[in-house]
C-alpha cells in the first residue's frame, strides 16, 4: 500500500504500484506534497542544506524507511519559498561546489509548528481508532 | 505577509526569468551529480551512475515546469507562448485568418454601432443636472379616451405651488419669423416660463437666462438664442447680447447664449432642435386669459423636490388631482376621469424607438452569433486537421488544461484582432453611418464612441472568442490519442464526436438565421404594404412650400387677425401661384393639412359642441382639424362622397361650413345623416360662449393623412376664408420643375408680403417618403442583417458538406467502382445538407414565432405569425442550403474511382 497524503493531512489509500521498475524495492514507504512540504519543514529546522541535502537527510532521519521521489522535490522547495516559509541563497557545497542552500524562516518555524501539531492530533486519533479492541466499543 | 511574499516572489520570477531559469538549471545539474557521486562510492560503476542518477530523478524538464507553477510565473509565460503560437498558426494560413477576422470585424464593428446609439439614447441618463429627477407632466382624459391632451395655466400654476416639484415649466412654442436680416428666417422658438432655465439646470455661454421671479403674464420681450443660431445668423457676434431682433413683428432683446451642443429635450426634432427661447406667463396676450379647462399648454416639464422618487411625487399629484376635482366639479366632469401623469423624461424623449432600437440590437446580436458559430465551424475543422499535432503534443506531456488554454488563445486573439479592426472602421466610417441613421431618431448627437461603448465592445470581443474558443478547444481536450497518431498523415481525426458538434453548429446558425430572416420579412412586408397602400389622396406633381405668418403680441397690429384681413392675401397667392410655369392648380391649408408632413401632436382633442351636447365629456375628442382652401380637395385628389366643397363664397359673411372625413361622420352620427347638422367649435382663445355655428356641409373619403398605417382618424376641415391659421402650406400641382418652384413661390410670396420667410419646399412624394423613414432605417437595417446571416450560415453548411464529401472520398470511389449511379451520389450528399437545413429550420421557426410576437407594434398589415412569410423565408433558407451542398456534390462526382481506391 502507498500512502498518499494531502495538503490538509486527508488520508487516502490507492492500491499499490510499481512507480518505479528495477531500482527500488517497493517496501519502502513513498510520500506525496503535504507531507513532504512539512518533512522538508523540519528538515531544513535542523540548519541550512541544498536540495540533495534535505532529501538525504529526510531519508537519513527516517532510517530510510521513506523515499522521496526526487523530481517533486524541488517543486516543493519552490513552493515553499513562493510562500516565504524557507529562503534560499547560493553557498558552497561540502565538496566545493556552488549549491543554493534552503533555510527556515520565523514564518517558516510557526508553520512548521502548527503542521507538526495537526499531524500529531491525527495520528494519536488514527492510532485510538486502529488499536480499538470490540470490548473497547 | 505571505501575500507580499508571494507577489514578490512571482514579480522576481517574471522579470528576473533568465535568472531564475540559470539558477535552476545549475541546482538541478548539482542535485543529478552529487546523487551520480553518490551512487559511485556506493560501487555503482561510473559510466552507469550518471543515467542512473538521471532516470532516478524523473522527467527533468517536467520538474522545471512544476517549478515555474509553484513560483506563479507559469500562467504569463504560457499566456505569452500560446500568443505567439497562435499569431505564428494565423499567419500559417491567411486565407482563414484573414476570413475569420473579416468576419469578427463586421459583427463586431456593427454590434457595437448599434449599441453606441442604444447606449446614447436608452442607456445615457439625459444630459441634465440630476436627469433622474426631470419629469414629462401629462393630462390624461381616459375616460374620453385622451391621452396627453396637455395643460391649462390654472393647473401648472397648481402644480407649481404643490411642493411636489422645484419648477413646473410649460412647453410652448414652434415657429417664428426673424426679419431684419437679408432674408426673412423661419426659426424654431419654445415659449417657456421664466422658470424654464432653472428647471433644466444648464448655463448660457454667454450672458444670463430668465429670471426664474419675473411675473410678466405675457411675453417678458427678452430672448435667449442658441449656439447654432449665433454662429449663423449672428455670425458669432461678441456683442449679441442686448441687442434687439424683430421677432412676428415684436422687438425681443437677447440676453444669452445657450452653449454649443445644448437641445431642449423635446420629442420631435423640431422641439429638441428649438433655436430660441422667449421667456412668457402664459397669461396675457396673446395667450388668453387662464381659463381651468382651457388646455393651451401642449406640454410640461417639471423637475420633483430633492427626496421625493417619482413614485412618491405621483401619488401627491394623485391627491392634488382628487382634492381640485372636488373643488371644481364643472371644469372636471367625473366621466372624463381628469388624471396628471408623470412620465420619466427619459421615456418622453425617447418615444417609441426604443422597440425598433432593441430590435437592431438584437438582430445585430444574432449576426455576430452566427458569425461566431461559423467561425467555430472553421476552427473546428481545422482542429481536426491539426488533431495529430495535438495528439503529439499531449503524448510529449501537455496537459490537457494547457492545450484547451492555447485553442482558447487562438480563439480570443482571432477575434481581439477582428474587435479592433472593426472598431477602426466603426471609428472612421462613424459620421458616414451616422448620415444613415433617420434625423428623427432622439439623441443622435450625443452618439459617441465612448468608454461603456469600448466596454461594451471588449465585453464582445471576449465572449465571441470564448464562444468560437471553446468548440475546438473542447474537442482537443478528449482526443483519442492512439486513432489520432495512428492516423498515418492523413492529418485527420475525423472522430464522430467532432462531426456531431459540427452539426449542431450548423443547425444553430440556420436556427438563428431563419428568425432574423422572418423578422426582416415580416418588416419588409409591412414596409411594402405600407408603400404600396391606397393613401385616399394624390401626391402625384404635387409640391407644397410652408410660410409663416406672424402672430404679434399686441393682437391690435396684427395685420392677419381676422379672416377677412387674412382671405385677401391668400387670394391673391392664389392668383399669382397660378402663372408660374407648368402649374395647373393652387391651394393654400394650414400645415395640418400636409398629409403626412405634420406631427401627430397636432391631433388635438379639439373642443366642440355638437347639436348642444358637449363632445368632450360624452364622445373620444380625438379630432384633427385642418383650415384649407377651396381648391385643396381637388389638388391632393381627396373624393367627395356626400354634400358639397368648399366654394370661393364660403367667406367670413357667410355662414360658416365645414366638410368632414367619412371617420368623422361615423363617430358622431353613426345613425343620422350629418349633412346640415351644426356644431360649434372654440375659437382660438378656447372661447365657446360666442363661437358661431358651423354648418357640415360635405363628406369626403377617408385619406391616411396621418399616418400611412392608419385607416380612419376623424377629420374636420374649415375654410381658410372663415377661420385664420398662421402656419401655412402651399399646394402647387402640374409639371413642375421641382428645383424652380419653391424660388419662384418664394418671389411671389414676398411680393405680397417681403416680410414673410418661405421654407420647407418638398413634393408630396417626398414628404411619403419621409413618413416612412424609421420603417426604412428598422427595414433595411434588418434585411441587411438577416442577407449576412444567410450568406454566413450558407457558408456554414457549405464547409460541413465539404468536409464530408472530402471525408468520405473513399467511400464514394468504392460506390461509384461498384457501379452507384451519378444521381445516386448527388442525392446521398444533398440528403446530408438538407437534413441539417431541415432540422435548422424547424427549430428557428420556433423560436422566430416568439421573437416576431414580440415585435408585433412594428409590424403593419401583417400578422406576426404570417404563414406566408414562414414558409416562405423557410423555403429560401432550404434552398440556400442545397445551392450550398450542390457544389460539394458536384466535386464528389469528379471523384476518380481509381484515384480515390489508391488513396488509402
Amino acid at each position: 500500500m502507498l500512502l498518499l497524503l494531502d495538503n490538509l493531512g486527508d488520508w487516502d489509500y490507492i492500491p499499490s504500484q510499481s512507480r518505479r521498475g528495477g531500482y527500488t524495492v517497493g517496501k519502502q514507504l513513498d510520500l506525496l506534497q503535504g507531507t513532504l512540504d512539512m518533512l522538508i519543514l523540519k528538515a531544513v529546522s535542523l540548519g541550512p542544506l541544498h536540495g540533495y541535502g534535505v532529501l538525504l537527510r529526510i531519508e537519513q532521519i527516517s532510517g530510510d524507511r521513506l523515499e522521496i521521489q526526487q523530481g517533486s522535490l524541488y517543486p516543493a522547495l519552490y513552493r515553499l519559498e513562493h510562500q516565504g516559509w524557507i529562503a534560499s541563497e547560493w553557498g558552497e557545497s561540502e565538496n566545493n561546489r556552488r549549491a543554493k542552500f534552503y533555510r527556515l524562516t520565523a514564518a517558516g518555524r510557526r508553520r512548521l509548528q502548527l503542521e507538526a501539531e495537526k499531524w500529531n492530533r491525527m495520528s494519536d486519533v488514527i492510532a485510538g481508532i486502529l488499536g480499538a479492541t470490540s470490548e473497547e466499543v | 505577509m505571505t501575500l507580499w511574499n508571494e507577489v514578490r516572489s512571482s514579480l522576481r520570477a517574471i522579470f528576473g526569468r533568465s535568472r531564475m531559469e540559470r539558477d535552476m538549471d545549475v541546482e538541478l545539474k548539482f542535485h543529478i551529480e552529487a546523487y551520480a557521486e553518490d551512487l559511485v562510492r556506493r560501487g555503482v560503476p561510473r559510466a552507469v551512475a550518471m543515467r542512473r542518477a538521471r532516470v532516478e530523478f524523473g522527467g527533468v524538464e517536467r520538474a522545471k515546469e512544476e517549478c515555474r507553477d509553484a513560483r506563479g510565473v507559469s500562467f504569463f509565460e504560457s499566456l505569452t507562448q500560446d500568443f505567439r503560437y497562435g499569431v505564428r498558426m494565423l499567419r500559417k494560413s491567411p486565407g482563414f485568418t484573414a476570413i475569420a477576422i473579416l468576419t469578427i470585424a463586421l459583427g463586431i464593428g456593427a454590434t457595437t454601432a448599434i449599441f453606441s446609439i442604444v447606449d446614447a439614447t436608452l442607456l445615457h441618463p439625459l444630459p441634465y443636472p440630476h436627469p433622474e429627477q426631470l419629469v414629462a407632466v401629462e393630462d390624461d382624459l381616459p375616460g374620453v379616451g385622451a391621452l396627453d391632451v396637455g395643460i391649462s395655466v390654472p393647473e401648472w400654476h397648481d402644480l407649481q405651488r404643490s411642493g411636489i416639484f422645484q419648477n413646473v415649466s410649460p412647453i410652448g412654442g414652434g415657429s417664428v419669423n426673424l426679419t431684419g436680416s437679408s432674408q426673412p428666417a423661419r426659426i424654431f422658438f419654445a415659449a417657456v416660463p421664466p422658470n424654464y432655465f432653472a428647471l433644466i439646470g444648464v448655463k448660457p455661454q454667454l450672458g444670463r437666462t430668465f429670471d426664474p421671479g419675473d411675473q410678466t403674464p405675457g411675453f417678458t420681450l427678452e430672448g435667449v438664442i442658441s449656439d447654432g443660431v449665433w454662429k449663423t445668423t449672428f455670425g458669432g457676434d461678441p456683442h449679441i447680447l442686448g441687442r434687439s431682433v424683430r421677432l412676428d413683428n415684436d422687438l425681443y432683446q437677447i440676453v444669452g447664449v445657450m452653449p454649443a451642443g445644448y437641445h431642449d429635450p423635446g420629442r420631435t426634432p423640431e422641439d429638441r432642435n428649438v433655436e430660441m427661447w422667449m421667456a412668457t406667463g402664459f397669461a396675457g396676450p396673446p395667450a388668453p386669459p387662464p381659463e381651468r379647462n382651457l388646455r393651451i399648454l401642449p406640454q410640461a416639464i417639471a423637475r420633483i423636490s430633492d427626496g421625493l422618487t417619482i413614485q412618491t411625487a405621483q401619488s401627491r399629484v394623485d391627491a392634488l388631482v382628487a382634492s381640485l376635482q372636488k373643488q371644481f366639479p364643472v371644469d372636471y366632469p367625473e366621466q372624463s376621469a381628469w388624471r396628471v401623469r408623470l412620465v420619466p423624461l427619459q421615456e418622453t424623449v425617447v418615444g417609441d424607438v426604443r422597440q425598433s432600437l432593441i430590435l437592431l440590437l438584437g438582430g445585430v446580436g444574432l449576426v455576430l452569433l452566427i458569425g461566431c458559430v461559423n467561425i467555430a465551424n472553421l476552427l473546428l475543422a481545422r482542429a481536426s486537421a491539426r488533431g495529430r499535432e495535438m495528439a503529439i503534443r499531449q503524448a510529449l506531456g501537455a496537459s490537457r488544461k494547457r492545450l484547451v488554454s492555447q485553442l482558447m488563445t487562438e480563439g480570443l486573439l482571432l477575434s481581439l484582432a477582428g474587435g479592433i479592426v472593426g472598431l477602426v472602421i466603426l471609428y472612421f466610417a462613424k459620421g458616414f453611418l451616422l448620415q444613415i441613421v433617420p434625423d428623427s431618431l432622439p439623441r443622435l448627437n450625443e452618439v459617441a464612441i465612448n468608454w461603456t461603448v469600448l466596454l461594451f465592445a471588449l465585453a464582445a470581443i471576449v465572449v465571441s472568442g470564448g464562444i468560437f474558443g471553446l468548440a475546438p478547444a473542447l474537442h482537443a481536450a478528449r482526443p483519442d490519442l492512439t486513432y489520432a497518431l495512428k492516423q498515418e498523415g492523413r492529418g485527420s481525426t475525423g472522430s464522430g464526436e467532432q462531426l456531431r458538434t459540427r452539426r449542431v453548429l450548423v443547425v444553430t446558425e440556420f436556427a438563428l438565421s431563419l428568425v432574423l430572416m422572418i423578422a426582416a420579412g415580416l418588416l419588409l412586408r409591412s414596409f411594402w404594404d405600407l408603400l404600396n397602400v391606397r393613401p385616399g389622396f394624390n401626391t402625384e406633381n404635387v409640391m407644397a412650400v410652408r410660410t409663416w405668418l406672424p402672430v404679434p403680441n399686441d393682437p391690435e397690429t396684427d395685420i392677419y387677425r381676422t379672416a377677412a384681413q387674412e382671405a385677401p392675401f391668400i387670394r391673391e397667392l392664389i392668383r399669382r401661384g397660378r402663372t408660374l410655369p407648368g402649374v395647373q392648380e393652387v391651394a393654400v391649408g394650414d400645415l395640418a393639412a400636409l398629409p403626412l408632413g405634420h406631427d401627430r401632436n397636432d391631433l388635438n382633442p379639439y373642443l366642440m359642441t355638437i347639436g348642444g351636447r358637449e363632445a368632450q365629456n360624452s364622445l373620444p375628442p380625438l379630432v384633427n382639424m385642418s383650415i384649407v382652401s377651396p381648391g385643396y380637395f381637388h389638388l391632393v385628389g381627396m373624393t367627395l362622397q356626400r354634400g358639397r366643397l368648399f366654394g370661393d363664397a364660403d367667406d367670413d359673411k357667410a355662414p360658416r361650413v365645414a366638410v368632414i372625413n367619412e371617420a368623422f361622420a361615423r363617430t358622431y352620427w353613426p345613425d343620422g345623416d350629418p349633412l346640415g347638422q351644426h356644431l360649434q367649435l372654440n375659437d382660438a382663445h378656447g372661447n365657446r360662449t360666442n363661437a358661431p355655428w358651423t354648418t357640415v356641409v360635405g363628406v369626403i373619403a377617408d385619406a391616411r393623412t396621418e399616418s400611412l398605417a392608419e385607416t380612419s382618424v376623424p377629420q374636420i376641415f374649415l375654410s381658410l376664408y372663415q377661420k385664420t391659421s398662421k402656419d401655412l402650406a402651399v399646394f402647387v400641382r402640374g409639371r413642375l420643375d421641382t428645383a424652380a418652384i419653391p424660388v419662384q413661390l418664394r418671389e411671389q410670396v414676398q411680393l405680397v408680403n417681403p416680410e414673410l420667410p418661405v421654407f420647407g419646399a418638398q413634393t408630396l412624394d417626398e414628404v411619403r417618403t419621409a413618413s416612412l423613414s424609421e420603417r426604412r432605417f428598422s427595414m433595411e437595417m434588418v434585411g441587411l442583417f438577416a442577407l449576412t446571416a444567410l450568406l454566413l450560415a450558407g457558408l456554414g453548411i457549405y464547409g460541413v458538406i465539404s468536409y464530408l464529401v472530402s471525408e468520405r472520398t473513399h467511400e464514394i470511389g468504392i460506390r461509384m467502382a461498384l457501379g452507384a449511379q451519378r444521381r445516386n451520389i448527388v442525392r446521398m450528399v444533398l440528403r446530408q445538407g438538407l437534413g441539417l437545413a431541415i432540422a435548422g429550420a424547424a427549430v428557428g421557426l420556433a423560436c422566430a414565432l416568439i421573437v416576431s410576437r414580440l415585435m408585433a407594434g412594428l409590424l403593419y398589415g401583417v400578422r406576426p405569425a404570417d404563414p406566408l412569410t414562414f414558409a416562405g423565408v423557410a423555403l429560401l433558407l432550404i434552398g440556400v442550403a442545397l445551392l450550398a451542398c450542390y457544389i460539394p456534390a458536384r466535386r464528389a462526382l469528379r471523384v476518380d474511382p481509381l484515384v480515390a481506391l489508391r488513396y488509402e
